[in-house]
């Protein structure tokens, strides 16, 4: 199932007062970061769009799926496969392998070829996150990391609905930018809560929340775009360093190495 | 009179649910009334007092709570009318997964939430599979695939029910149910009205307060284990 685009029709704030940004469409293939203090409003936004409100939560926001309002009694159709979500969850609880739920939710899905699909859920996973996982492994006993990576190959690959949201995925402790990068694929419309400027400015616009209501668009400039490369190069260096010290390598040993062949060439 | 019943498993979030649904069918004007049947004790009156509406209270004390209730479904009907209520909310104690309170001719929840486990579903048997409608409540502490996975399980088991996915913690969701409950009908009077499935039988002497244990201290419909095998 394929989407054009998402609209959100400005509501009211926690004051009651009229959202400055009355209409926001995010298209297919869009990430829109939503940004903003804690408390302002993000999560609000992001539930609203899960619901698919018809001006009836206490922000009055609608949103409309290619133009139309979402058809609420269609309650077996596939209208409630129009999102996920990657919510801030860190642990599953369901007590069984990955294997046997990853078949029984592709099956939920009426995925054509489980077997080879959980097999690739299973190398995003392990890419996303530190330590290998294997599909005999039960899903509770998955660390914070891998279970959140999980939940992002799965909804990338298994739940594969058009419109996916993600609720700060940098607190979870895996490679963030794949993640995005993942779940941004496949021509999907992607809402992205963050307080990390490197995902922020990885969108193409974002959405400044305050005081509960929409309060400004911004479409990333080209000057923010050359400042997104930067931080995405100290972002690999920051990661490269994380792997040394992970892997027990001596940082300074590295260095010293380096600084032993260029500062004493043979003669 | 719009007649509502809710049932659900232990700690699901049925007041909570409830609650913000009555919510918003008093910001339409609606007059509700509601009525908690529990066992020993309950605080939900005063959750549900908090919201400014009448509110009764049915302690089934030493009787099977969901006997009690079928027995005095006359009398709460009554007592709602008489606070001249659009709409009455009888909210069941919610212990057993053998008793199903569902009439026809009312609405019917079961509130069930995404943590009692995936074959849960099918052990909870006729509540779930004779209800109207099927709320699920603690889907903000699971994954998507979690959510998914139970609710394809919940449509195994009564694949009629409209299902919603409600957080009882901010109400998330209450808004399609204030509309499902907008949909139902009144019903004229409940007497004569039948259950849609029957509630389990018991006249023991545990019924009638034994509690000593032993062959000889039991008398009346005693059912055994079935170990299977030969004697």
């Amino acid at each position: 199932m394929m989407l054009e685009k998402i609209t959100i029709l400005g509501g009211k704030d926690k004051d009651g007062i009229p959202e400055k940004i009355q209409r926001l469409d995010v298209r297919a293939g869009e990430v829109l970061a939503v940004v903003g203090p804690t408390g302002s409003g993000k999560s609000q936004l992001i539930a609203d769009v899960e619901q698919y409100v018809e001006e009836e939560t206490l922000t009055g926001r609608s949103v409309l799926i290619d133009d139309q309002p979402a058809d609420k009694n269609d309650n077996k159709g596939l209208s409630r496969y129009l999102v996920a979500q990657v919510s801030q969850n860190m642990n599953f609880v369901i007590d069984m392998s990955m294997e046997e739920f990853l078949l029984m939710h592709a099956e939920v899905r009426a995925i054509k070829n489980p077997r080879q699909t959980i097999k690739d859920v299973l190398s995003i996973t392990n890419e996303l996150s530190g330590e290998p996982v294997s599909l005999s492994v039960n899903l509770t006993q998955l660390s914070g990391g891998q279970s959140r990576a999980l939940m992002v190959a799965d909804v990338a690959l298994i739940s594969n609905s058009p419109v996916v949201l993600i609720d700060e995925i940098e607190n979870a402790g895996i490679d963030r930018l794949q993640a995005l990068q993942i779940l941004t694929g496949q021509g999907k419309i992607v809402l992205v809560v963050s307080h990390d400027p490197t995902l922020i400015l990885l969108a193409g616009k974002r959405v400044i929340m305050k005081n509960g209501g929409m309060h400004k668009v911004l479409v990333t400039t080209p000057e923010e775009e050359n400042i997104s490369k930067d931080l995405i190069k100290i972002d690999k260096k920051f990661a490269h360093l994380r792997e040394q010290l992970r892997n027990g390598n001596s940082i300074g040993a590295e260095k010293l190495k380096k600084e032993e062949f260029t500062a004493w060439p043979k003669f | 009179m719009r007649f509502v019943i809710v049932a659900g498993t232990p700690s699901s979030g049925k007041t909570s649910v409830m609650i913000h649904t009555i919510r918003h069918l008093l910001k339409d004007d609606l007059a509700v009334a509601v009525c908690k049947i529990d066992c020993l004790q309950t605080s939900d009156d005063e959750r549900y007092g908090r919201l400014g509406i009448p509110v009764a209270i049915g302690l089934s004390d030493y009787i099977c709570p969901d006997h009690f209730y079928v027995a005095n479904l006359e009398e709460i009907e009554n007592w709602a009318r008489k606070q001249e209520a659009d709409l009455l909310v009888l909210e069941t104690a919610g212990l057993c997964h053998r008793c199903a309170p569902a009439v026809y001719g009312c609405l019917s929840i079961c509130v069930i939430d995404n943590l009692i486990g995936i074959d849960t579903p099918k052990k909870v048997g006729p509540m779930l599979d004779t209800a109207d409608i099927v709320v699920i409540t603690k889907g903000d502490i699971v994954s998507q695939a979690e959510r998914e996975v139970f609710r394809y399980k919940v449509a195994e088991v009564n694949p009629l029910a409209r299902v919603m996915d409600i957080n009882g913690l901010t109400g998330q969701g209450a808004l399609s149910l204030k509309n499902e409950i907008l949909k139902s009908h009144d019903l004229n009077e409940i007497a004569g009205k039948e259950l849609k499935y029957p509630m389990p039988a018991a006249i023991c002497s545990y019924c009638a307060g034994e509690t000593i244990i032993g062959k000889s201290y039991q008398m009346g419909n005693v059912k055994k284990v079935d170990f299977g095998g030969t004697e």
